[in-house]
């Protein structure tokens, strides 16, 4: 896979405030690539600087080659889908999407073969001459793709494409979306702020907190091999455990010493556990055993999560985990009980602050 | 960041917009300032001038009269259309939309028409002149009476905007809370529209200060500034003091501008998202008690209105009342015949059409491009100046500064265009803030769409912002027409003899002693403005919805 874009040292400044602080980044050809992150980390005003509707302070960009930072928009070679679509709302669906087409080179049969190619792509073949209010949220939103992907970009940008559409069609055109970036083959980079959807749709993730990148990776390394404590926190559910290193492979933490796999850098360190790989111990030969106390449990279909509190020497530290649930076992763990778990250590990752 | 070609027409666009501003504006007003502070002979002698004009009693005085006037006018002329806002927001009365439209006839007056009824009316010889019990409407009662009468839909309609965005949920925390009607009218009702109040009570003070045709007619010995420029320039040629008094004009002026809008700015937001509409009760009491309101005032408006038909339609008032079309052969007598009223018309198309072009365009560059921060945001707010400067203020400047022969735009003096660019100047501010608010409304990102799909932006501004913004560019052009036709103050000083103008007529023939004609003209302007208003009306109804499908679910 070769590079098609790269992003090296991108500052950008609003007066005082640092909204992009040193983000570098590659994007291979054909890849989608999510900027995830919470609200207010920077991820919408890269994307906005990649397609050059805001200036960067510093920093270059490179697209197949070309430095393109210096251009303005219309010199770009990339698509747009808005998170409001910025769909015309007095032209209809054909003219919306051609609307990029429309120049004197082309002529009106190459277009009107696009517009019906686009339409069988997008399956709203029939809804060409109604108007975007016409249409539903789902519908209107693969129009704006439609009409992004018309004059075929070797980019495609998409704003928080899906946050305007309730859950049950926001699923769908998860999948709808990723198998067509697929089929086209186009580079595409997507901002969000909702992880399930990064996990589910992207190639790679970059990862960003308050104007930092914070981790680059695919979904399964962010998942399971989280770098900082922001990484594990904001990817799926987790527990932070501050811990003391003992030796090379043991820690200190909640008041007893436990096996570690990971090599440990430094004597203060943090300590990431997913709430899945704690699990109940049914044996006293588990490595890392540890009792607790089951505070809440929060019932969930397949599985619960409980809310377990372990004391050690005088502080208190809770702990979430997930509860099997077995119906046919009248002995399920209740509200109160007592219960021992084993940490396995290849479940403990050590994270930076 | 390269510049696109967008960005150099942008760059293009906004210099012409500036050009024009200065030009029509920065400069002129530049031109009376400094006129001020000149001796005939154009040599600077400082503040002399305006110490000899404060040190004339007789000058001095018309400050106080200035501010008499105003003031009583404000109170009288707000609180009425407070009541008359109240109704058509707050009560459930029969024929609200009739109402209102009667209330909106003012509008297409020139504001002398009401000083010229009110002499048919109460004047020497006027119907209800008892009703004065021995006092002379020439002087502060009738100007008083005639400036409620032309500024009551101006406070009407900014009220009824502040009115119409209660909130449902407050009225009923407040029955909730058990208040009754008379604690909520004062602790909901007032304080939710207090901006809107606050900003009516400019609106009306800056009109009546400025406005000069009805203290004119009706005025009598009684002297306002408006006048004094008016006496200084015309009769006495007395050019500077005239400058002078222009800046005496322009304080009040400002200071109500500037207060207004520090005012608007702490408006925002009222109504959020979660508001809910207030729907009016019926309350039977209440809404007799109102609709017997709307009638009375409803009464007066006619009264004015058809006071100044009738007297224009008969034959001698008050000797010879034949029914005859004697006083519209404006041919026969002085300001300017027909022709005036061809000239008008012509000018009120021009100021119409260009005056849209170059509101919304400059408009929309300034909410729409991408750079040039700076520059756009100067261009706002030389936008908003024109409404600080009365009318005439910006006459007389015109004339100090098109008629100096080493000005290049010269040519201009005494033709159509400078009463056209005048005009659309004169009435440039609220043009603007039409064409702002319909902008505001549309998706910022569109302009980076077209961007994106290598369309340059006056394709997307032709083929999309327009057409959407077509209601707004209506109601900006209809504004600027009827505008046109009525305003007197600002072409008074430059109209040429070739370019004589109905409205001025209407001055003219009342200062020469003919009444009726000049009602006569004053009805034509206001059947003008009536017909083209209507003619909006239908339009909108029938033809221009049918471009509009797209903003309704189905087809």
């Amino acid at each position: 896979m070769s590079e098609y874009l790269t992003v090296s040292n991108i500052s950008k400044s609003f007066g005082s405030f640092q909204a992009l602080k040193e983000a570098s980044f590659s994007v291979n050809e054909g890849e989608l690539v999510c900027i995830l992150g919470p609200s207010g980390c920077g991820k919408t005003t890269l994307l906005r600087v990649i397609a050059g509707l805001e200036e960067q302070s510093s920093g270059e960009i490179v697209q197949k080659g070309v430095t393109i930072s210096n251009l303005p928009p219309d010199q770009r070679d990339f698509g747009i889908v808005f998170q409001s679509y910025a769909l015309f709302p007095n032209l209809t669906i054909k003219k919306n999407i051609i609307f990029g087409l429309q120049t004197r080179k082309q002529s009106s049969e190459i277009i009107e073969n696009r517009l019906n190619e686009l339409l069988s792509l997008i399956g709203l073949e029939s809804h060409k001459n109604k108007y975007p209010a016409q249409l539903s949220g789902g519908e209107q939103q693969r129009v704006a793709l439609a009409r992004a992907l018309a004059p075929s970009p070797g980019l495609l940008l998409l704003d928080e494409p899906l946050s305007a559409l309730d859950a049950k069609v926001r699923q769908f055109l998860r999948l709808e979306i990723k198998s067509l970036q697929k089929k086209l083959g186009v580079t595409t980079i997507m901002v969000t702020h909702d992880q399930e959807e990064a996990l589910s749709m992207a190639d790679r993730i970059i990862l960003m907190n308050k104007g930092v990148i914070e981790q680059i990776g695919t979904p399964q390394e962010l998942y399971s091999k989280p770098d900082t404590s922001f990484t594990a926190d904001f990817i799926g559910k987790t527990n932070l455990i501050s811990a003391k290193k003992v030796s090379e492979n043991k820690i200190k933490m909640l008041g007893q010493e436990f096996d570690c796999s990971e090599p440990l850098m430094s004597e203060e360190i943090i300590v990431a556990i997913r709430p899945e790989d704690i699990k109940i111990s049914k044996q006293e030969s588990d490595p890392n055993i540890i009792q607790g106390r089951v505070l809440e449990i929060e019932f969930l279909g397949s599985y619960s999560i409980g809310q377990v509190e372990v004391q050690h020497s005088d502080q208190k530290e809770i702990l979430i985990c997930h509860l099997p649930i077995d119906n046919n076992e009248q002995s399920s763990i209740a509200k109160n009980s007592q219960i021992s778990f084993s940490l396995n250590p290849n479940s403990l990752k050590i994270v930076s602050s | 960041m390269k510049k696109s070609k967008d960005d150099y027409l942008t760059v293009f666009f906004i210099g012409i917009a500036a050009t024009y501003i200065l030009v029509s504006l920065a400069l002129p007003m530049y031109a009376i300032l400094s006129k001020s502070i000149e001796n005939k002979d154009g040599i600077f002698i400082g503040l002399e001038n305006y110490k000899y004009y404060f040190s004339n009693p007789s000058l001095f005085y018309s400050i106080y009269n200035s501010l008499y006037v105003s003031i009583i006018t404000t109170i009288i002329s707000v609180s009425l259309s407070f009541m008359f806002a109240f109704a058509l927001t707050r009560s459930c009365m029969v024929a609200k939309p009739f109402f209102r439209s009667i209330a909106m006839i003012p509008i297409l007056l020139p504001s002398l028409l009401a000083g010229i009824a009110l002499i048919y009316l109460f004047g020497n010889q006027g119907i209800f002149k008892e009703l004065l019990m021995g006092r002379s409407i020439y002087g502060p009662i009738g100007i008083i009476m005639a400036e409620v009468f032309y500024t009551f839909p101006h406070a009407l309609l900014i009220i009824i905007t502040a009115l119409s965005i209660a909130d449902a949920r407050l009225y009923e925390a407040a029955t909730v809370l058990r208040a009754g009607p008379i604690k909520t009218f004062f602790t909901v009702t007032i304080p939710s529209a207090k901006y809107g109040l606050m900003s009516a009570c400019f609106v009306v003070f800056t009109l009546v200060i400025t406005d000069f045709g009805i203290p004119k007619v009706v005025g009598g010995q009684y002297n306002v500034l408006a006048i004094d420029v008016y006496k200084q320039v015309i009769g006495q040629q007395n050019f500077e003091m005239g400058a002078v008094v222009s800046v005496v004009l322009l304080i009040p002026a400002m200071l109500a501008f500037v207060v207004d809008r520090i005012v608007q700015k702490k408006q925002v937001s009222i109504l959020t998202a979660r508001s809910v509409v207030y729907q009016p009760k019926k309350n039977k009491v209440l809404d007799t008690i109102m609709l017997a309101y709307c009638t009375i005032i409803s009464l007066c408006i006619l009264t004015v209105v058809g006071m100044c038909l009738y007297a224009s339609l008969i034959k001698f008032w008050p000797y010879n009342l034949t029914l005859s079309l004697k006083n519209y052969q404006f041919d026969l007598m002085d300001g300017g015949g027909w022709d005036s009223y061809y000239n008008s018309i012509k000018m009120a198309s021009y100021a119409a059409l260009f005056g849209t072009i170059i509101v919304f365009t400059t408009a929309y560059f300034v909410e729409k491009a991408r750079s040039f921060k700076s520059a756009r945001t100067m261009m706002h707010l030389l936008s908003m100046m024109p409404m600080a400067i009365p009318g005439m203020v910006l006459g007389l400047a015109y004339i100090f500064f098109f008629n100096n022969p080493n000005n290049p735009f010269n040519f201009i003096y005494g033709t159509m265009a400078i009463l056209v660019i005048c005009t659309i100047t004169h009435f440039y501010t609220v043009s603007h803030l039409t064409a702002l608010t319909a902008l505001k409304q549309i998706d910022n990102e569109f302009e980076s769409v077209a961007s994106s799909l290598k369309q340059p932006f006056y394709k997307m501004f032709f083929s999309v912002t327009v057409p959407i913004s077509l209601p707004a560019i209506f109601e900006i052009g209809i504004y600027f027409f009827v505008n046109a036709m009525t305003t007197v103050s600002a072409v008074v000083f430059i109209y040429g003899p070739k370019t004589t103008l109905a409205s001025v007529a209407v001055l003219n023939m009342d200062d020469a002693g003919d009444i009726a004609p000049a009602a006569a003209m004053g009805m034509m302007i206001f059947f003008t403005n009536a017909a083209v208003r209507i003619a909006y009306v239908v339009f909108t109804k029938n033809i221009l919805s049918r471009f509009q499908n797209w903003r309704f679910k189905t087809a």
